[in-house]
């Protein structure tokens, strides 16, 4: 098979071009040097800088309090909408009106949400993200949601009707319990998405109260500096133990039922 | 008692009746969220573009075709001919990787195929300011890539804020999405259709172009999809590895709704940006019908 040894080629570059970059970061976080370029010894010198950086803590204080907030937010919404458009709707316009946020580009959603808040007279604050992450945060527990609702048995819910029960008894007793995975997983898909979220926060955040993302970008922009190696390589563990626990989580959950 | 025990026909009267209030309570409170912070700031996108700016940023209700006009302008014209331009240099680059990684991903035994997606996924979940920069240290004046070249006998080389430091980015960012869909779709292909293509006398890459590839196409326009639609909106890549000129659409807007404070005109660009969005995804729904 001398094609398919031709193959591994780029499919090994592109495992190299996927991490290299991330591996520098990781190994230059542990410089003890001032050059973010060459490396002199090991140290945690720039994890303590970092944990000293109190506009790092506070961006992270407040990512935390929107992310919460919207995850909230996302999450109710979302669901209800999910079993609204499923259950109590048959109409394409709806719908697209749901999943819309998604698929929009985050530029156009920050600017339109920038001008409304601008032409309602509202402040921009932590509250004015938060209420811009929920609009995307809802559109992905919705769609989530509803993929765990098309494996649903609508046959019980029925019978909760048929039984007496009314909408509302039949969505905490039936559906909801049925729709727990999904909803958790929407959750924390719309926190990960707001955590990580950078263009809607950069246009409706106080420049008073920033979220991380947008103290990593003026970092970033005002040059290279050894501390965002060492953030960027706690923020990367985070994510990988999460991706990987959630990895675990989900496979658990398929071989147990 | 009239109400009936099976669902259907029979049970259209009175379902219509109750269900009202239910639909309400349930469609209500996230399309009520949606049209204030979704549909009436699109809207008002949309009016602004007929608007004039006013001396000291806002509006002046007063329709003009001015905003129009200027984006006819060579000058803008010419940016989002070069936004076109980068994006689909870096979703070819990125089909073009992607395709033999995915196809194989997909040729992998179970185990280490979930090992080789996770691997494909994970820089994705990772902070994307984090991954640009990441980059910057790479490729700076003193970086690792020059340090290495000059260890070599060559350089150094400039290779910070130019197109292909931004194509070099946009690829990094978003082959992930390139590499899923593609993978879904070579998957799902029956492996006995090649051999079959085989077995009939042709070659490997005539079995690709006449077997494999059409019938991993829908993977293919998803994928280039992926790729083409967060490239080309975006300021950020742009900005930190292009050197900060505007040399993409989304920057312009950027500029036009935090610098110039021309909030008409930022809204015109955007409403562009978003129009080429738009009739690639009606190509897309149009060919995928027709297929």
């Amino acid at each position: 098979m001398r094609r398919s040894r031709l193959l591994y080629v780029p499919f090994y570059a592109t495992y190299l071009f996927l991490y290299a970059p991330i591996a520098v970061l990781v190994v230059m976080s542990f410089n003890s040097g001032d050059s973010p370029y060459s490396f002199e010894g090991l140290s945690l010198k720039w994890y303590g800088e970092l944990a000293g950086n109190a506009g790092i803590r506070d961006g992270l204080v407040n990512t935390l309090v929107v992310a919460a907030g919207s995850t909230v937010l996302s999450t109710v919404l979302g669901t209800l909408l999910a079993v609204g458009l499923a259950r109590h709707s048959r109409s394409k316009v709806l719908d697209a009106i749901g999943v819309l946020p998604a698929v929009l580009p985050d530029l156009v959603l920050a600017i339109g949400l920038l001008v409304f808040y601008a032409s309602v007279k509202m402040t921009l604050g932590l509250h004015s993200v938060l209420l811009a992450h929920t609009v995307f945060g809802m559109a992905f527990v919705a769609a989530v949601v509803r993929t765990r609702l098309t494996h649903c048995d609508t046959s019980l819910e029925e019978a909760s009707r048929d039984l007496g029960a009314n909408a509302v008894t039949t969505f905490f007793r039936i559906t909801l319990p049925q729709l727990a995975p999904g909803i958790t997983a929407g959750a924390l898909l719309a926190f990960t998405l707001s955590v990580d979220e950078f263009v809607i926060a950069f246009f409706t955040a106080a420049p008073t109260e920033p979220t991380l993302p947008i103290v990593i970008y003026s970092m970033v922009r005002f040059g290279v500096t050894p501390e965002i190696n060492a953030l960027a390589t706690l923020l990367l563990a985070v994510s990988f133990t999460v991706v990987i626990v959630a990895q675990r989580m989900t496979r658990l959950t398929e071989s147990l039922s | 008692m009239t109400r009936s025990t099976v669902s259907g026909a029979t049970a259209a009267p009175r379902s219509r009746r109750s269900r009202a209030p239910g639909r309400l309570a349930f469609l209500g409170p996230g399309l009520a969220y949606l049209i204030v912070l979704l549909l009436v700031p699109l809207a008002l996108l949309l009016s602004y573009t007929v608007f004039r700016r006013g001396r000291f940023g806002g509006v002046v209700y007063e329709v003009t075709g001015e905003n129009f006009t200027r984006l006819l302008d060579p000058l803008y014209l010419g940016v989002i001919a070069s936004s076109l331009k980068l994006a689909t240099i870096a979703t070819v680059i990125a089909l073009l990787v992607g395709y033999p990684t995915a196809y194989l991903i997909a040729q992998l035994p179970r185990k280490w195929k979930t090992v080789a997606l996770v691997a494909i996924v994970l820089p994705f979940w990772t902070n994307f300011l984090v991954r640009i920069y990441a980059w910057i240290v790479l490729l700076s004046g003193p970086g690792l890539v020059n340090s290495t070249l000059e260890g070599l006998g060559l350089g150094p080389f400039e290779f910070l804020y130019n197109q292909g430091t931004i194509v070099t980015g946009l690829v990094y960012s978003y082959l992930p999405l390139m590499v899923l869909p593609l993978y879904a779709a070579i998957e799902r292909l029956d492996p006995q259709l090649r051999e079959a293509s085989a077995n009939l006398g042709a070659r490997p890459a005539r079995t690709f172009v006449s077997v494999t590839l059409p019938l991993t196409l829908p993977g293919v326009v998803t994928g280039c999809l992926f790729v083409f639609v967060p490239s080309f909106g975006n300021f950020i890549i742009p900005e930190l590895l292009g050197g900060g000129r505007s040399i993409m659409v989304g920057n312009l807007v950027r500029d036009q709704f935090l610098k110039a404070r021309d909030w008409p005109f930022g809204s015109t660009l955007a409403l562009a940006l978003l129009a080429v969005l738009v009739v690639l995804l009606l190509l897309q729904a149009w060919s995928a019908r027709r297929a």
